[in-house]
């Protein structure tokens, strides 16, 4: 059987099902969103994360309608968004302070926007039951808001933008307030709602690795714009710029020019030090001679021995600085002479293995020339 | 608890003894079995009696009824509404005349409010009566109203209305079906509080009063020029319960929805 994969934005043929064409909103004189371009297609689960005040709960909101953008353009399944108001379009949000009424009980929340519909009563008995079992709150039906625990009333907010089983979900932080195991549960939980139901969600988050559990294509913010858009693999492995492969994950940067070598680069990072060698450049970045770059480098790709190795690219010797212990994963701070400091993360296979490496070992870290990425500097 | 020291408790005692002995001794002699006013001559409901016999008095307590009613609810109504504006519309050109001005009559003389209004029922040709005391009494209890509401729509948590028109409300049914009873604890805290505010006004309603209509407070203060009667005293004695009551029940209302959030926000906080 052939392997399906989902990666409907390779298709030139597929219509996105929102598109933000050139969004500008301000603020007063405070750009808030930048010009923005951005499909999203039927059925993703399409995660926007960036640092505080980057603009991602502005792009959520002119999604839901709450928000005019001051330029440019909004489609939801082909249609412009201007004159639509919240209440026509086919998009639900749950709100990051969840936004319970109250006055209401858990039951009559769910039930809130079914009833706006006026459908029979018997189907939305039915749908609310349904809702209430999917989130496992049916013992809850009953009590107000306040009456329940935090993690259950974020259940009863995502249960009641999903009761009217809208085309589009937008979640604004959504498991922010939870603990480590309730919040991988209710990702998994997300997860399986959107295979069955094939909504298309778009989440906003702080946290890095739920972008990366969770999401089908990740866009990285910054001061509103969209740095980058790709899978969480391509996210990780080739980041666009230094701000992007900084924000995903750990990352050793080294700053130098560049020279052309043969299929690669050579980059001069030191005076008077051998250059290091580089096959990867970034996504569309191609560098004139001298010109300034980054190297970035995942800590987990550095090996770390006591000796020189051999028949490796790149080999730095250096002293150990400092030792993380990290339970399954152990990172080596490495000072390169010349004073440029350098992770290296080795994973911990041996329980209480002795450690072979100690603090001020004279240590030579390494890594290939394809496990470093060559970005704008 | 503390013990109160004798000076606190000297105070206390002053403080009340000044302000309420007054509204006591009128108390006491409604009661009274003498026709003079002054003198205790046994106890008796007997001008409780005679003031239900009183037919002037009897029109002027249904016309205050009539008047409280209907101008209470007419500025609950408007004073909801300009809370509503003051608070949510943010900056808009005159915002800041706009919300000096909904608040001006609070501090202005009544005095002032009651003549202008009077020249403006002249002006436009309105025969004073029922209608133009309900007027007048709306104009100035509103902004009592309007600043209760807003106090508590300040804290009101606006993407409650944001979800209730994400869930397919319109602007009308959202703010009827989530901001209102969110928010009714602090409306019908200020229509009691324009209620008991037009029970007892006097200088208002004596210039917009007309032959056709006689509020009570109008009435006691002419009939007290001609000599205190026991039957004022008992008339004024079920006004002060009414009044009582009306301002407990308000600030019940309000206190025990305080309460309720604090709890809520609280149960909240902690999650
Ligand atoms: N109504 C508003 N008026 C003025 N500025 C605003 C308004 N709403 C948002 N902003 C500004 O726009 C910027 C983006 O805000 P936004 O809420 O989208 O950030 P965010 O990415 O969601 O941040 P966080 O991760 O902290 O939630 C911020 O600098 C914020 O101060
Ligand atoms: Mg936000």
């Amino acid at each position: 059987m052939e392997q399906h994969v989902f990666a409907p934005w390779l298709n030139p043929d597929e219509k996105p099902l929102i598109q933000f064409k050139g969004v500008t909103k301000r603020f007063g004189d405070f750009t808030a969103i930048d010009n923005q371009t951005l499909d999203i297609y039927a059925k993703e689960f399409f995660a926007l994360l960036g640092p505080s005040g980057c603009g991602k709960t502005t792009m959520m909101r002119i999604l839901a309608g709450f928000e005019q953008p001051t330029e440019g353009q909004i489609l939801i399944g082909g249609k412009d968004m201007r004159a639509i108001p919240p209440n026509e379009r086919p998009v639900n949000m749950m709100f990051q302070s969840y936004a319970l009424f109250p006055h209401l009980t858990v039951w009559e929340n769910i039930a809130f926007g079914l009833k706006r519909e006026g459908i029979p009563k018997d189907q939305l008995n039915a749908r609310v039951e349904e809702m209430l079992r999917l989130t496992r709150l049916a013992k809850f039906a009953k009590r107000k808001p306040h009456q329940i625990s935090g993690g259950q009333r974020q259940r009863v907010a995502l249960a009641r933008s999903l009761a009217k089983a809208p085309k589009l979900l937008l979640l604004d932080e959504p498991l922010g307030a939870l603990d480590k195991k309730l919040r991988q549960e209710t990702q998994f939980e997300l997860m399986d709602i959107q295979e069955k139901t094939g909504t298309t969600f778009v989440i906003v988050t702080h946290d890095q690795e739920e972008a990366m559990t969770v999401a089908s294509r990740v866009a990285v913010m910054d001061e509103g714009r969209i740095i980058q858009v790709a899978t969480p693999a391509d996210i990780y492995e080739a980041p666009s710029s230094v701000y992007v492969a900084d924000f995903i994950g750990d990352v050793n940067i080294i700053q130098g020019t560049a020279l052309k070598a043969g299929d690669g680069y050579d980059i001069a990072w030191a005076e008077g030090r051998a250059p290091l060698h580089s096959k990867r450049e970034g996504d569309g970045f191609s560098p004139t001679n001298g010109a300034s770059v980054a190297l970035a480098i995942r800590p987990e790709k550095v090996s770390i021995s006591a000796e020189q190795p051999s028949g490796v690219t790149n080999a730095v010797k250096g002293r150990i600085i400092d030792i993380a212990y990290l339970g399954n994963l152990s990172t080596y701070h490495v000072e390169l002479e010349g004073g440029q400091m350098i992770k290296a993360q080795t994973a911990n296979t041996r329980r209480l293995s002795r450690r072979s490496y100690t603090w001020e070992d004279e240590v030579w870290v390494s890594w290939t020339d394809t496990a470093a990425v060559l970005l704008e500097g | 608890m503390r013990r109160m020291s004798w000076f606190n408790a000297t105070s206390l005692t002053l403080g009340f003894v000044f302000l309420y002995l007054p509204m006591l001794i009128l108390v006491i002699f409604s009661f009274n079995a003498s026709k003079l006013v002054t003198i205790w001559a046994g106890f008796s409901t007997k001008w409780y009696g005679e003031l239900m016999r009183n037919e002037a008095f009897l029109d002027a307590a249904w016309v205050t009824a009539k008047v409280a009613v209907a101008s209470s609810t007419l500025a609950t109504v408007l004073g909801t509404m300009a809370a509503l504006v003051l608070v949510r519309a943010g900056r808009f050109p005159g915002r800041t005349l706009f919300s000096g001005m909904i608040y001006a009559p609070l501090v202005m003389p009544e005095v002032i409010t009651g003549l202008s209004l009077l020249l403006l029922f002249i002006g436009i040709g309105l025969d004073r009566g029922v209608l133009t005391i309900v007027l007048a009494h709306t104009t100035f209890s509103m902004c009592y109203v309007s600043v209760v509401v807003s106090s508590r729509l300040v804290t009101f948590d606006d993407s409650l209305e944001e979800a209730a028109l994400d869930l397919g409300c319109s602007r009308l049914e959202a703010f009827l079906l989530v901001t209102l009873p969110i928010i009714a604890p602090a409306v019908i805290s200020g229509w009691l509080l324009a209620f008991t505010l037009s029970l007892d006004d006097l200088v208002i309603a004596s210039f917009t009063a007309g032959p056709s209509a006689t509020t009570l407070p109008i009435k006691v203060f002419s009939a007290v020029r001609l000599g205190v009667s026991p039957e004022i005293n008992a008339l004024s004695t079920i006004m002060i319960t009414i009044v009582a009551v009306g301002v407990i029940t308000a600030s019940l209302v309000s206190k025990r929805a305080a309460v309720k959030r604090r709890n809520e926000e609280q149960a909240a906080g902690r999650a």
